[in-house]
């Protein structure tokens, strides 16, 4: 479990997150939402324990995240960022297997044999045909699916994705958040996603969190959240909330001024 | 490995003293312990020369070209900057002005032979912070502002040496060895007091390979790896100084070793600096040591400075590093 209690902190001087307090539980699927500049990813990044905020504390498992050796705090938590991975020399193997580094003595020796491990994610990504091709070899989404792959070979309790979709075409979009959602249930990870897609988010999260002038303003299952009132507070838009035909889930259907 | 073998060999046995090659090798086996009992009929000249000049020279050209070398390899891995060096960085130059303030002052008793890289090494850091300093935007540290930056500070501190150099008695021939760098008139001292260097930081280097492969895919991946960041650019950034501030100290600045040899390894092997960091030193010990035969010998007797006949092949592969950059913005190299 993560918590975050009373986060204070700011970005370049312009304060972001004013008492931020929320939770997440083992074993669920978690999306952040809410508009630009609100500090979804700023809240991220203070997740994932590589930056301190100025005030309040980030708790893993009831003691403090900064407290982990770096280590050892990999071994349990991987990102996926935003940017993606840059086109570099390595092949696709080499840079999936560097998700095993946090698993390595000081020699790069690894106790048990990880090749299997590293196996499995190119296959779950469906990379095995592009395993030995250099990543500057790829496009976008291919790079995307290796950086997940690599998340995989990392063998994390929990992930934190700061908007995975956004550089993704619809089909790689869906594909990405499945690949996530199955590996989510059959692991029972947690995953914490920030997403601009409300949507997305919708579909594929057990529960929303959502943020506004820098705290929480609502969370809870995506019924619960995702309601005219609320998006026309945060947004500051009129929109239209209907059933998804097959899930059952809100969908958000935006509304042009215009034809009132 | 068999090519720095090869390249040993070679390099011992031309030289401008007329010794013939089976002479060279006669005297070295004659130097064997367990070979010293035979008779002799070379002259203590020869000996002399293939000895006490010749081999520590050749020797010391490998050590200094592995040191500048490794220095490279770290400095591009950290700060994930294809052109980044020794010398493009300014740092050698920062080095050159402790050690020749000290020379020209006649401080070296202070702390030993260890003053001058010592020294060097502290006038080596203040140099990098000073490139770093100049070249940070709201934090970030731009490839080609740093290379601009280290450029501005080491022709500075260039002038600074040249204006040392002059106020001193004895002039052309030092500016000339701190300034291009030569390997001429060194001994076995110079290179007990390069060892201790190259013993610290080549295996630190070499520790630090993965982490610098993680490095490549930049400094936030790497530490949601589990890498610790700041620590290992620190140690990186001060094994590399170090290694920058001991080869200055025994031979001046040799520019653009850091830069050529990591590249063609790199064109060799691959991206992975666990193959980068230990074949660097090796190809720097060999480009240091043809570049140093090639000074003693293509204008016989006279010399021309090692740093020379370096930038003469370094720069203009420089220039085509930021070409290929140029064609390829936006991608690294």
């Amino acid at each position: 479990m993560i918590e975050a209690r009373g986060i204070v902190q700011s970005v370049e001087g312009r304060p972001v997150l004013n008492n931020l307090s929320c939770s997440f539980q083992k074993g669920r699927m978690y999306g952040i939402i809410g508009p630009n500049g609100v500090g979804k990813s700023t809240l991220l990044h203070l997740l994932s324990g590589v930056e301190q905020p100025k005030q309040g504390e980030v708790l893993l498992n009831g003691r403090s995240i900064y407290s982990f050796p770096r280590k050892q705090l990999a071994r349990q938590m991987a990102v996926l960022q935003q940017s993606g991975l840059p086109p570099v020399g390595f092949s696709v193997r080499e840079v999936v297997s560097m998700g095993r580094y946090p698993f390595q003595n000081w020699l790069g020796n690894e106790e048990h044999d990880s090749e299997t491990t590293i196996d499995e994610a190119l296959t779950a990504m469906g990379l095995r045909e592009l395993e030995h091709r250099k990543m500057d070899q790829l496009s976008g989404g291919e790079r995307q699916r290796v950086a997940l792959a690599k998340l995989m070979a990392q063998e994390p309790s929990i992930i934190l994705l700061d908007e995975p979709t956004t550089y993704l075409d619809i089909g790689f979009q869906v594909q990405l958040l499945d690949t996530v959602r199955a590996w989510q249930r059959e692991r029972k990870l947690t995953v914490i996603a920030v997403l601009h897609d409300l949507n997305l988010a919708s579909l594929y999260c057990d529960e929303l969190v959502v943020l506004h002038r820098g705290t929480v303003a609502a969370a809870g299952t995506p019924q619960a959240v995702l309601t005219s009132a609320l998006i026309e507070q945060v947004y500051e838009t009129v929109t239209a909330v209907i059933e998804h035909p097959l899930t059952g889930t809100p969908q958000i259907m935006l509304q042009p001024n215009s034809n009132k | 490995m068999l090519l720095l073998a090869v390249s040993i060999v070679v390099s011992l046995s031309i030289g401008s003293a007329g010794i013939s090659v089976r002479d060279v090798w006669g005297i070295l086996i004659h130097q064997l312990p367990w070979l010293a009992d035979e008779p002799v009929d070379y002259s203590p000249g020869e000996v002399a020369i293939v000895t006490q000049v010749r081999l520590s020279r050749v020797l010391l050209a490998v050590l200094v070209g592995a040191c500048l070398a490794l220095a490279g390899t770290g400095f591009q891995g950290v700060l994930r900057n294809p052109l980044a060096d020794p010398y493009t960085l300014g740092v050698a130059s920062g080095c050159s002005v402790g050690a020749a303030f000290i020379i020209l002052f006649g401080l070296q008793a202070a702390l030993g032979m260890w003053t001058i890289p010592l020294v060097a090494f502290c006038t080596g850091t203040v140099t990098l912070l000073g490139v770093f300093w100049l070249s940070r935007n709201k934090g970030v540290m731009q490839i080609e502002t740093l290379i601009l930056s280290g450029v501005i500070i080491q022709s500075f501190l260039g002038a600074f040496v040249s204006f040392m150099v002059s106020m001193s008695e004895s002039v052309v021939n030092q500016i000339l060895f701190w300034l291009m760098g030569s390997l001429a008139m060194r001994s076995w001292d110079n290179m007990y007091m390069l060892m201790p260097f190259l013993a610290v930081g080549f295996p630190l280097l070499l520790v630090y390979g993965q982490s610098l492969n993680l490095f490549v895919l930049g400094e936030r991946h790497a530490a949601h790896l589990g890498i610790r960041v700041e620590r290992t650019k620190l140690i990186v950034l001060i094994s590399s100084t170090l290694l920058t501030a001991a080869a200055v100290s025994v031979s001046g600045v040799i520019g653009f070793v850091g830069l050529v040899v990591p590249h063609l390894i790199r064109l060799l092997v691959g991206p992975d600096y666990r193959l980068i960091t230990p074949l660097s030193a090796i190809g720097g010990g060999v480009f240091v040591l043809w570049a140093d035969t090639l000074a003693r010998n293509v204008l016989s007797p006279k010399e021309i400075p090692l740093g020379v006949v370096t930038a003469l092949i370094g720069a203009p592969f420089f220039a085509y590093l930021l070409h290929r950059r140029k064609l390829k913005q936006g991608g690294s190299l």
